[in-house]
C-alpha cells in the first residue's frame, strides 16, 4: 500500500491554509484514527466518508487506516475536508490514478450518498490559493459559479463522488451547463419615496459623499429607518476588487447566496438592537464567523434604537470605526475581517419617543432622557460626524412630495462630487473625506480662511473639541466638493457645523 | 446474553471454521472456548513456531452490518490482552511467547464460507 495524498485548505477567518491530507492504510484491525487537530464536524467525517464511498460503489479499506492532516498544530475545523479525505482514502488503496490528484485541491462536504454538498467559504479559501503551486480547484457544483468569480486558476466543479472518479480515472467530465445568474439589476428601495425631510435627504448626500458616519434623532415613524434604508443607493457601485472583498466576507458567514453572487452593491446590513457583541463584530469557538459590521464592509451597517442596544456592543464598534477592520482572536488562532462601513445609528428623541417639535404630550423626565441618549457613549458619538435632528415631514411636503429626488439624480452627484475628492487624495493613500488625516486637515486641506477664523472661534468659546474641529473639516469638505468648490468656503463651514451640531442635545 | 440461537450456531461453525483451518496449518489447538469470569477466549492453539496463539472468531452472516472486525472495541481488545494473560497464568505459562489474532468468518446463507484472518493484530 502507498499513501495517499491529496490537499484541501483550511480556513480561519478570510485567511486560508494549504492542508496536506494523507492516508495510510495498515493491516491490523478495522480502525479509524484521524489526526491534525480536527473539530467535532471533521471528526464526524469519518462515517459521512465511509457511507459516501461505499453508497458510490467503492472500496472501504477494513483495515486500519490513519488519517494525517498537515501541518498537524493548526487546528481544522468543518466539513470541508470530506472530499480530500475520501479521495486520499482511495489513493491509498490504489484504486484511483494520482496524475489529475497531484496539484489539486478538493474542497466539499460529502452526503451519505456521494453527492458533493455545498461549502461554506469557497471564495476567500479559493483567493488564498492564488499564487500557491494549485492550479485546480475541484468545488461541489454548487459553489460552481462562486469559485469562477476567481480567475487564475482551473474550477472544476463537481456533483458527486461517482462523476468526481470517473472524471479522475479516465478525465472525462461530465459536461455541464454552467447556469450563470444573470446580473441583477440595481434594485434599490429608491430616495424618492420620502417625502420632504430636505434636511434629512442633505445629510445622507453628504455622508454617501465623504463616507461620514451619521446619527439620526426622531420620534418614532418620522422616517428615519426608510431615509437609512436608501443611503445604499446614493453609493456608487462597488469596484470589482471591493465587491470581491464583500463577497469573500459573505461567503465565510454563509449569506452569499442571499446577497447575491456577482452583486456590486454596496450591503445594507440592519442588526436588531438586541444582537450580541459576537454577531455584530464576529467571533465563534471552531469557526471564526464575521460579524454584522464586516458584512456590512464597504456598505452601510444600520442600527436602529441604538440606545437600546445591549451595553458594549455599539462600543465594540469602535475599533472598526478606527482602523476599517476588526481581529478576533479565539482559541483556535485570530482572524482579521475588513469592517469599513458608513455607520448610520437611529434614536428616538426620549425614550416614550413623543419629544419633538414643542415636546406636546412627552412624559419622560429631563433625568430620563439624558440617561436615554448617555448610553450612546461620548468615545462612540465623537466619531459619528453627522448629527441630524429627524422632525416628522410638514403637512405641504407630505401632500406636495416635495423634494422628491430620485436615488440615481442624488447617486450622479455623489459619484461626481467624490470624484473632485479622490483627484484631490493622488498623494494620500484615502478615498473618502471621512479618512483625511488630522494633519492634513491643518496643512494643505484648509477650509477658506473665512471658514476656518469661524471654527477657531468655535473653539475658543468651547463649542468644538479639537477633534470636533477636525470633523467638522472633512464634513465641510464633502459639502464642498458636492456644492462644486474648490475648497470649503465660509458657508460651507457653517453647513457642516450645523449639520455636526444639529443638536444640542449633547453638547 | 440475550443472543438468538441462529447467531450462537453461526458463532460456533465459524469457530468451528477457524479452528480447522488453523489445524491445516499445522496449529495444534490448546483449548476452546476457555471461560473465566472476564470473558471468554475463542481459540488458543500452538503455532508450528511453538508461539501461544489466542484466537478472537467474529462471525456474521452478511456484512449488511459492517465488517465482523469492526465490533472489535478498544475495551474488547484490552479485555482479551487480561484474558490471554489469566490463561497463560492459570496453565503455568506466563512469560511465554504469545500472540493475539482476530478472524472474521462470514457464512452467507448459501452456505459460502469466507476467512479473513489476521495476525497479531491485538
Amino acid at each position: 500500500m502507498t499513501i495517499g495524498v491529496t490537499h484541501g485548505v483550511s480556513l480561519i477567518g478570510l485567511s486560508g491554509t494549504l492542508v496536506q491530507i494523507e492516508v495510510d492504510i495498515s493491516d491490523g484491525l478495522p480502525h479509524y484514527s484521524l489526526l491534525g487537530l480536527p473539530d467535532l464536524a471533521l471528526m464526524e467525517s469519518r462515517d459521512r466518508v465511509r457511507s459516501a464511498l461505499v453508497n458510490s460503489r467503492e472500496l472501504w479499506p477494513n483495515k486500519k487506516v490513519t488519517v494525517s492532516l498537515s501541518p498537524a498544530w493548526l487546528p481544522k475545523s468543518g466539513s470541508n475536508f470530506d472530499l480530500p479525505i475520501a479521495v486520499a482514502i482511495l489513493a491509498a488503496q490504489e484504486v484511483i490514478p494520482i496524475e489529475r490528484v497531484v496539484g489539486s485541491v478538493f474542497f466539499g462536504e460529502l452526503a451519505l450518498d456521494g453527492r458533493i454538498r455545498e461549502a461554506r467559504g469557497v471564495l476567500p479559501a479559493l483567493i488564498s490559493l492564488l499564487g500557491s503551486q494549485i492550479k485546480r480547484v475541484i468545488v461541489p457544483m454548487a459553489n460552481a459559479a462562486e469559485a469562477k468569480l476567481v480567475s487564475g486558476l482551473e474550477i472544476i466543479p463537481m456533483e458527486n463522488i461517482s462523476e468526481l472518479l470517473k472524471w479522475l480515472r479516465s478525465g472525462i467530465r461530465v459536461e455541464v451547463n454552467e447556469l450563470f445568474p444573470p446580473l441583477a439589476e440595481r434594485n434599490f428601495k429608491d430616495l424618492s419615496d420620502v417625502a420632504g425631510q430636505l434636511e434629512a435627504r442633505y445629510a445622507l448626500e453628504v455622508a454617501a459623499t465623504g463616507g461620514h458616519h451619521i446619527l439620526m434623532i426622531g420620534p418614532p415613524g418620522t422616517g428615519k429607518t426608510m431615509l437609512a434604508e436608501r443611503l445604499p443607493s446614493l453609493l456608487p457601485e462597488l469596484g470589482e476588487k471591493d465587491a470581491l472583498e464583500v463577497s469573500a466576507i459573505h461567503s465565510v458567514a454563509g449569506v452569499l447566496k442571499e446577497r447575491g453572487l456577482f452583486s456590486k452593491e454596496p450591503p445594507f446590513i440592519a442588526p436588531h438592537h438586541t444582537t450580541t457583541r459576537t454577531a455584530m463584530v464576529g467571533g465563534g469557538s471552531s469557526v471564526l464567523k464575521p460579524g454584522a459590521c464586516s458584512l456590512a464592509h464597504n456598505g452601510v451597517l444600520f442600527i436602529d434604537e441604538a440606545p437600546e442596544c445591549v451595553s458594549g456592543v455599539l462600543d465594540a464598534l469602535r475599533q472598526p470605526l478606527e482602523s476599517g477592520q476588526i481581529t478576533i482572536t479565539r482559541a483556535i488562532g485570530s482572524a482579521t475581517f475588513p469592517a469599513n462601513f458608513i455607520l448610520v445609528l437611529a434614536a428616538n428623541p426620549c425614550p416614550c419617543g413623543r419629544l419633538s417639535g414643542r415636546g406636546r404630550g412627552c412624559t419622560c423626565s429631563s433625568l430620563q432622557i439624558r440617561r436615554y441618549l448617555n448610553r450612546l457613549s461620548g468615545p462612540l458619538i465623537d466619531r459619528v460626524d453627522l448629527r441630524i435632528k429627524v422632525e416628522p415631514p410638514t403637512r405641504t411636503a407630505f401632500a406636495s412630495g416635495e423634494g422628491g429626488e430620485s436615488s440615481a439624480l442624488v447617486r450622479e452627484r455623489v459619484a461626481t462630487a467624490r470624484l473632485r475628492s479622490v483627484r484631490r487624495f493622488k498623494s494620500l493613500k484615502i478615498s473618502r473625506n471621512a479618512e483625511i488625516p488630522a494633519f492634513a486637515l491643518r496643512n494643505e486641506f484648509k477650509a477658506e480662511r473665512r471658514g476656518m477664523s469661524l471654527l477657531h472661534s468655535e473653539m475658543d468659546r468651547e463649542n468644538l473639541t479639537a477633534r470636533g474641529f477636525h470633523k467638522v473639516l472633512r464634513l465641510s469638505w464633502s459639502i464642498a466638493d458636492l456644492a462644486e468648490h474648490d475648497l470649503p468656503l465660509l458657508e460651507d463651514v457653517q453647513r457642516a457645523l450645523s449639520l455636526r451640531d444639529g443638536m444640542d442635545l449633547f453638547e | 446474553m440475550a443472543k438468538s440461537k441462529q447467531a450462537a450456531l453461526i458463532g460456533e461453525v465459524g469457530e468451528a471454521f477457524i479452528a480447522n483451518y488453523l489445524k491445516k496449518k499445522g496449529y495444534a489447538i490448546l483449548a476452546q472456548n476457555w471461560r473465566i469470569r472476564e470473558g471468554e477466549i475463542d481459540i488458543v492453539a500452538l503455532s508450528p513456531t511453538g508461539k501461544i496463539t489466542f484466537v478472537e472468531v467474529k462471525s456474521r452472516s452478511s456484512l449488511a452490518y459492517g465488517h465482523p472486525l469492526e465490533s472489535i472495541t478498544r475495551e474488547k481488545a484490552y479485555r482479551l490482552q487480561r484474558l490471554a494473560l489469566a490463561w497463560l497464568v492459570s496453565n503455568s505459562k506466563f512469560g511465554a511467547d504469545f500472540q493475539i489474532d482476530a478472524a472474521a468468518v462470514i457464512i452467507s446463507p448459501s452456505g459460502g464460507v469466507e476467512i479473513d484472518y489476521r495476525e497479531a493484530v491485538l
